[in-house]
């Protein structure tokens, strides 16, 4: 057998905190051959990165390889002097970063910053290091690459970022390239192309690579082997196909569960439990038809927003909601679904159009007053970032209090406490848990806690802006559970703004599909996404990663 | 105070002694500004003329000036003084620049821009010597000098309180104060203010070593506190005639306490800071 490009055997990476020593990387041991894709898949904190990091001696100074070593070509890199790994570092590997914005320098032209990696390892004239931009920038596919080299990466989209970041790893040619997250955050159509790119010039240029990435679709698009790593431990290595089919351990068959594909269900993403006790138990429970003729909950007329700068986000969008539906509104970044959720919710205003709720209009109501209105409480909001949509000041408790306090017309003492602990149960969030400060909590707990307030009210339209779009898979399949239960046990609306089309598929009725601010096509959710319609939302379907499509792929 | 942040402080402390002197330092001086003038061993007023110009002894710690008067009573009842104007004009000028720089930040727009150019205008002026132009126009008075520190001081709280608010007013919590019932004002007042109180404790505990040091500079130009009146800058205004003829305690003790106070204000910033960020807790 022939050496392989780089073999990692039992590695340990620590670091070392305020509580103590972490181990974040735990014995793993694997090996890449020379032009190899490989998928290393794992959930936040599983020490992925780290141990991407750990290849590309990029570990800041708390963290140490504490055992094993890191073969390259046969050669222990973790001995090597700093100065010889330099050089080995961007001629031999490189690395692509997960936010290609914060990558990049803001203040230099991206050819001169593409110019800089070529000649900080080949000696040559500045010219000639620019006409070598020149050339990467048209192998990764920038249009007009000539008026590009002096562009900005402000000026820029996040696209066209990650090539310029692509180019730029791929400068020296090295043999091997490490991917960290190279596409989070990019809309599913923008990922598409980019990774499509990576694979096609990896393939080209014979570079082996690893994927690192908690997207189970992806890997499995694009990878012929695939590595699942938990809490700094590797679990499971095989094809896709094997893996995703008939996972052997127990923590890859609950991942492969909780990925939404597109035939998924709701009860289905999270293993039997309490929690999904309670869930079978409620969706058992016939809905009672509405009456026919009862008016809907939500109906907006003709909404249309405009900022200062002139252009509309939103323009001639019209749409409605009966009570206890749950309704989808899709779309990529920019496309103006932040903006409606924000004028449906009532927390700006809409430049023309009309709101109306259970058959008042609240539209003429500027936001600003909004807070007295009684219908207040009646629309809530969850937001998309559990990170940042809690008062690092406010504990748990003073987070789930706040609105009833406000808008439930409760004062401090054991009624509230009472209260807020049945809000904390019916969320699945332990009341030992209220004492402690968002920063205390994980993301998961602080999804939870962003619920509670919000239903805390018992609100009869709840919007949900991206609600599970920060959390690991298996997290976001409780919540998603959650909020489902939640929705059938309260009779309550959802409008529910998402980019992950399977997640929409799985938790909404109908579907919105929204491009620069215009509604593009709508229907009823499994419907419209077996079927689509229109260019753009077939764009949109064909774009999602899916296990079985990317089985589908690899077979071949 | 919960003892989770006390426990919190004792352990930033061990981690940057530094921090802890300044501590140390501050608590020094504060408590000298209480109980100083009731534990001094001489009347820093009264002139003793027979005992005048003495070099440090173990009768006269720092000496005696001119008139007689321990130099060393005179340090102690002058540290009450010159913290209490420090304390209440940085006290006014962040009361009212937080407020007004918090709602400049999170409405933005024209209110923004008028109180933004107000503030670069009141900035183009070398900021002592507006603040003696507004003493010598007022009056030589305590208050004078401390309504003048406290309006040079406004557009560092001004600008201070813009910034970390508008970073931090399209957060989620903040959308979600709003969603929960509250209204604009009140969104500004118990949420975000609280919030960057932590970044404001830094530049008040720099404003604190700076206003110390501008009251005693107003003083020792003759602006402001008036002699007999006990005050590091008039002491070394004063003392400073008696340089030439080798009296050196006259200078060199205000001096050397003016130079303390403002380090140990100026150290104690960056571990206020670490103390206060609930997210360094865990």
């Amino acid at each position: 057998m022939t050496q392989s490009l780089l073999a990692l055997s039992d590695l340990y990476v620590t670091f070392s905190t305020r509580r103590g020593s972490v181990e974040a990387v735990r014995g793993v041991t694997l090996s890449l051959d020379e032009g190899e894709m490989l998928g290393l898949v794992g959930e936040s904190g599983s020490g992925k990165s780290v141990t991407g990091f750990a290849i590309t001696r990029l570990l800041d100074a708390a963290g140490r390889i504490t055992a094993g070593d890191i073969r390259f070509r046969g050669q222990d890199i973790t001995k090597l002097s700093g100065g010889d790994f330099r050089s080995l570092h961007g001629a031999a590997m490189a690395m692509i970063f997960q936010n290609p914005r914060a990558a990049l320098n803001p203040i230099r032209a991206i050819g001169e910053q593409i110019a800089d990696a070529i000649s900080a390892h080949k000696r040559m004239p500045r010219s000639e290091a620019r006409a070598q931009a020149l050339e990467l920038l048209r192998a990764v596919q920038i249009r007009d690459p000539e008026k590009r080299l002096s562009a900005y990466p402000h000026e820029l989209s996040g696209g066209m970022c990650q090539r310029v970041m692509i180019a730029m790893a791929i400068s020296c040619n090295p043999a091997l390239l490490i991917a960290d997250e190279p596409t989070t955050g990019l809309d599913v159509t923008t990922q598409k192309v980019v990774m499509d790119l990576l694979t096609s010039i990896a393939a080209e240029r014979g570079m082996a690579t690893i994927l690192i990435t908690h997207d189970l679709g992806l890997a499995a698009r694009y990878c012929r082997r695939v590595v699942v790593m938990e809490q700094g431990r590797l679990v499971e290595e095989a094809q896709p196909k094997i893996l995703f089919r008939a996972p052997r351990h127990p923590y890859t068959r609950r991942l492969v569960a909780a990925s939404p594909t597109a035939s998924s269900h709701i009860a289905d993403l999270v293993p039997p439990d309490e929690e999904r006790g309670r869930y079978v138990a409620v969706r058992a429970a016939p809905k009672p038809p509405s009456a026919p003729g009862t008016p809907p909950l939500l109906e907006v007329q003709k909404l249309a927003k405009r900022f200062d700068q002139g252009a509309a986000a939103v323009a001639d969008f019209s749409m409605m909601i009966s009570a206890g539906e749950s309704v989808g509104l899709v779309g990529e970044s920019g496309s103006g679904k932040s903006t409606t959720s924000r004028m449906i919710c009532r927390l700006i205003d809409a430049s023309e159009g009309e709101i109306v709720f259970e058959g008042q209009s609240i539209g003429h109501i500027p936001a600003r007053d909004f807070h007295r209105s009684p219908f207040r409480k009646d629309i809530q909001i969850v937001f998309q970032d559990p990170n940042d949509s809690l008062n690092p000041r406010f504990t748990a408790f003073d987070c789930i209090a706040h609105p009833l306090l406000r808008l439930g017309g409760m004062r401090a003492g054991d009624a509230l406490r009472r209260r807020v602990e049945e809000c904390a149960q019916r969320v699945g969030l332990e009341v030992e848990l209220l004492t402690r400060f968002p920063h205390q909590l994980s993301g998961g707990q602080k999804a939870r806690v962003g619920i509670a307030r919000a239903i805390a009210c018992r609100p009869r339209l709840l919007v949900l802006d991206e609600p599970t779009a920060a959390l690991d898979v298996s997290v976001q399949a409780v919540v998603l559970q959650l909020l489902d239960r939640l929705r059938r046990e309260d009779d309550l609306a959802f409008l529910f703004v998402s980019h992950d089309l399977n997640v929409v598929r799985m938790m909404c009725d109908r579907t919105i599909v929204l491009r620069s601010g215009r509604i593009v096509e709508q229907g009823e959710s499994r419907a419209m996404f077996d079927n689509p319609q229109t260019a753009y939302t077939r764009e949109l379907v064909e774009a999602v990663p899916h296990i079985e499509a990317g089985l589908a792929a690899t077979a071949t | 105070m919960t003892s989770a942040t006390l426990r919190h402080a004792g352990w930033i402390l061990r981690g940057n002694p530094l921090t802890a002197v300044a501590a140390a330092g501050v608590l020094l001086l504060t408590l000298v500004a209480i109980f100083g003038p009731s534990i001094v061993p001489y009347d820093p007023i009264v002139s003793d003329v027979p005992q005048a110009l003495l070099p440090p002894s173990a009768a006269h710690l720092a000496g005696t000036d001119q008139l007689g008067r321990d130099v060393f009573s005179r340090l102690i009842v002058a540290a009450r003084l010159d913290l209490a104007i420090a304390v209440s004009a940085v006290g006014i000028s962040f009361a009212i620049g937080a407020v007004i720089g918090a709602v400049c930040g999170y409405a933005g727009g024209r209110l923004d821009r008028a109180v933004g150019r107000f503030v670069d205008v009141l900035m183009a002026f070398p900021l002592f010597v507006l603040a003696m132009a507004m003493v010598a126009a007022l009056g030589n008075r305590v208050e004078n000098i401390i309504i003048a520190t406290a309006i040079i001081n406004l557009p560092f709280y001004i600008r201070f309180a813009r910034a970390e608010v508008n970073v931090r007013r399209n957060l989620g919590w903040v959308e979600a104060a709003r969603a929960c019932g509250d209204s604009h004002i009140s969104v500004v007042l118990r949420f975000l203010l609280p919030n960057v109180l932590p970044a404001m404790a830094v530049q008040i505990s720099l404003n604190l070593g700076w206003a110390i040091l501008n009251a005693a500079g107003l003083s020792f130009i003759g602006l402001g506190v008036k002699p007999p009146t006990p005050e590091w800058g008039i002491m070394v205004a004063e003392g400073a005639r008696f340089i030439s003829t080798g009296k050196w305690w006259l200078v060199a003790f205000p001096g050397l306490a003016l130079m303390l106070a403002v380090l140990c204000f100026n150290l104690l910033g960056d571990g206020v800071r670490d103390i206060l960020d609930p997210r360094m807790r865990t």
